[in-house]
């Protein structure tokens, strides 16, 4: 027997069940593993929330206090754990609600499945009451969507739906699910999907361009890395360690990529980009072999590609052929999954050092290390910094934390100074730059692995996007610990305007309310620094705690953010002030 | 690779699904790209869908917008070629007043002229079917534009490629793996 008779053999003995839609929806959702979710209820998704009402002794439904929140809790939940995180919404503006995390999900290829409850279908098209085509608001930031209208759909559109989400380059997927469909009642079983046949998740790898790129590199005298997040989606964290230690190449992380390859690591030379550090930035247009991995040359990353890399034979692998060539023309591209490509890349190589090469970097960081890290980490002004309480929070967490980021000035200081001992602790909005994400993705991450140290890291200003969630953290008691870097403006956006408007402010100052009475209305315990003596103890004080803390941090209002590769400019004219 | 705006025909081979429309012609709006046409039909292969997209365009976008499209699940494939690479055309009805053909001789002698075809005539209207090339139409219409024509529809191109898609071989490989 082949094995689709196998299959169709095996469907047949495949015990079928009555049950209706919504009861459906929910045994696939245990059959895929999810044993908690994230979302908010409303009149097209009530039959889906009386199930769960049943079911709640085995999957765990969190309501968050708007559903941007659920799906970024969902997005906090797929990032730090690799598996997927499930949002729920209702029809309409519940729908419309979770499109932010959808996009910043769609972006960062994080796996989630969105469900959403529909009209019934008779209504469809009829401007009914929360009625909104969501399907067609989300195609564009989704990687599949689908409708559903009759129950007996329910199984095989839930079993595509994780599938896709979760192989090749992950992304988000949306099920929207009509009302009636919910109440029917079907013959229900359930089986996983492993393939679609217009879907090629993962290209082969074709070994001569594994040569190909193997021999470039042996051959290289200042060889350099720039890996991205395809490291940690492809789990292939092990690998990298053992192909830059073989060939002794000096590598630099996007800001997604970054925990993937510890920061002490002797070859970790930092992060490139336009906050990122000056050595790897400058010497990426001195290279002569650039070895990108599982990144996409995102114009952050590049600034001007006229003048990116030009001397460099550049190698790409990647799992997207849609990303070879798409901003950066490569020499040689390795499509296929990163953990095998780089095993294979790994047998390759020719054992190797690049001392010099590597001398280089340190010469720069020391010039940067003056210009900009001594003056973040230990300033001798009386404003506190950023730099100061990230410094804390890696002293007192030992680098084990996981550091959920939200957008802006705080998040290039996170991204520049935290320090990282494990792989998916850097967690933050970066294709999309959501503000708003930190606080509910660390909900997720937080309640995905429970005995890790989550400390959010959020500006005054993205806190307030969704500042709501503070009730999801009571209620569900999420022993997250909440870091806000308050300098009562927009900071990333004032810089910008410093630098390059001449100092006009227009609509980036903020009057904050008092936050710690907020976060002590919420029951979380709360306290406010304004002052470097403070500091350490109320770090520690924080992550000592067993639950939920919330910890102001009075920064420097007006402190700007370097080094910094100016808009549009080259990474080597880097600035450091 | 070429900066020159040309001419492409994408074809696209799908799975026959409600959206996948809205999904593929995102791909274009989100670029600022302008379909000039778009035809979709049943391909070759059963329960394989076909689009046929004209788009003015430089090869190196062509290259990124079929990338973008096979990135699709339900896309199975997609190509892009020149004018000269296929074989196309486009095809047009017109529907005119029946008295005009006999009061004007040369109507006829137009119809003759460019192969058109008469579909129907009946007391107060004929109509007038024909295919050909893009030039080759317009070239028709006005002609028959001096007469007065009462409609006029054109479809989009479609295509066929002068080399092999290899779509059913793909497929079959997904069934025997």
């Amino acid at each position: 027997m082949n094995t689709e008779t196998i299959k169709k053999e095996e469907n047949k003995t495949a015990k079928t069940e009555r049950i209706t839609g919504c009861e459906a929806i929910i045994r696939c959702l245990i059959a895929e593993g999810v044993d908690i979710l994230y979302g908010y209820p409303g009149g097209a998704i009530m039959p889906v929330y009386d199930e769960l009402y049943k079911y709640q002794d085995r999957i765990h439904h969190v309501l968050t206090r708007h559903e941007q929140g659920a799906a970024h809790a969902a997005q906090g939940y797929a990032r730090i754990s690799g598996k997927v995180g499930v949002a729920m919404a209702t029809s309409g503006p519940g729908a419309t609600n979770l499109i932010t995390g959808i996009a910043d999900a769609q972006i960062d290829s994080t796996p989630i499945v969105c469900i959403t409850g529909q009209v019934p279908s008779h209504l469809l098209g009829t401007d009914a009451f929360q009625e909104t085509d969501i399907v067609g608001i989300s195609t564009p930031v989704t990687k599949w969507n689908a409708q559903v209208t009759k129950a007996s759909e329910i199984p095989e559109v839930m079993a595509k739906a994780f599938y896709i989400a979760k192989s090749g380059r992950p992304g988000p997927v949306l099920v929207d699910i009509t009302k009636d469909a919910q109440f029917e009642e079907f013959d229900f079983k359930y089986e996983k999907c492993t393939a679609v046949r217009s879907y090629n998740p993962i290209p082969k790898t074709d070994i001569n361009t594994v040569k190909a790129a193997a021999d470039l590199i042996n051959n290289a005298e200042k060889p350099m890395i720039v890996w991205g997040q395809g490291v940690i989606l492809g789990e292939a964290e092990e690998e990298l360690k053992a192909v830059v230690e073989k060939s002794g190449v000096p590598a630099a992380w996007t800001i997604l990529g970054a925990s993937a390859l510890p920061t002490s690591h002797p070859l970790n030379i930092g992060m490139v980009g336009m906050h990122g550090n000056y050595a790897p930035n400058k010497l990426t247009n001195e290279c002569d072999v650039l070895i990108a991995i599982g990144m996409r040359f995102d114009d952050r990353v590049t600034g001007d590609l006229n003048t990116y890399a030009k001397q460099a034979k550049i190698i790409h692998f990647d799992i997207d052929p849609a990303e070879i060539n798409k901003n950066v023309k490569v020499d040689i591209a390795v499509l296929g999954d990163s953990k095998e490509s780089l095993g294979l890349l790994l047998s390759e190589l020719n054992a190797n050092s690049h001392e010099s090469w590597l001398q280089e970097f340190k010469d720069l960081y020391a010039i940067e290390y003056d210009a900009v890290i001594k003056d973040d980490l230990l300033p001798e002004k009386e404003g506190l910094t950023m730099g100061e309480v990230l410094k804390e929070i890696n002293t007192y967490s030992n680098g084990d934390a996981a550091i959920v980021s939200d957008v802006g000035q705080h998040q290039m200081i996170a991204c520049r100074y935290a320090e990282f001992n494990k792989t998916k602790s850097n967690i933050t909005s970066g294709g999309l730059g959501t503000m708003g994400f930190a606080l509910p993705a660390a909900i997720g991450a937080k309640m995905a692995e429970p005995h890790r140290e989550v400390v959010a890291i959020i500006g005054d200003g993205g806190y307030q996007m969704n500042i709501q969630e503070l009730g999801t953290i009571f209620q569900q008691k999420v022993a997250v610990k909440i870091v806000v870097l308050n300098n009562e403006f927009l900071g990333m956006v004032r810089q910008w305007q410093q630098l390059f408007f001449d100092k006009r402010y227009a609509s980036t100052e903020m009057t904050n309310p008092d936050f710690v009475t907020i976060a002590k209305g919420y029951h979380i315990e709360a306290k406010r620094v304004t002052k470097r003596e403070e500091l350490a103890d109320a770090v520690k004080e924080m992550i000592e705690s067993k639950s939920s803390y919330f910890l102001e941090v009075c920064v420097e209002k007006e402190d700007n953010v370097f080094p910094m590769i100016p808009s549009g400019a080259s990474v080597s004219d880097i600035r450091l002030s | 690779m070429s900066q020159e705006i040309k001419t492409f025909t994408i074809s696209v081979y799908t799975e026959n699904n409600i959206g996948l429309l809205n999904r593929i012609s995102a791909i274009f709006q989100r670029r600022h790209i302008n379909i000039e046409s778009l035809t979709t039909s049943q391909s070759e292969i059963k329960d394989v869908n076909r689009f046929v997209i004209v788009v003015k365009i430089t090869e190196d976008q062509a290259i990124k917008v079929v990338r973008q499209i096979e990135k699709q699940v339900e896309a199975i494939r997609a190509y892009y070629h020149t004018n000269e690479e296929t074989i196309f055309t486009e095809n047009c009805m017109f529907k005119i007043k029946s008295e005009l053909l006999f009061e004007e001789p040369q109507i006829q002698n137009i119809i003759k002229d460019s192969d058109s075809r008469i579909v129907t005539v009946n007391r107060e209207f004929f109509v007038l079917e024909s295919t050909g090339r893009r030039h080759e139409i317009e070239e028709l219409r006005e002609k028959l534009d001096k007469f007065g024509i009462m409609q006029f529809v054109r479809s989009g191109r479609i295509a066929v490629t002068k080399d092999e898609m290899k779509v059913s071989e793909i497929l079959e490989e997904f069934k025997n793996q």
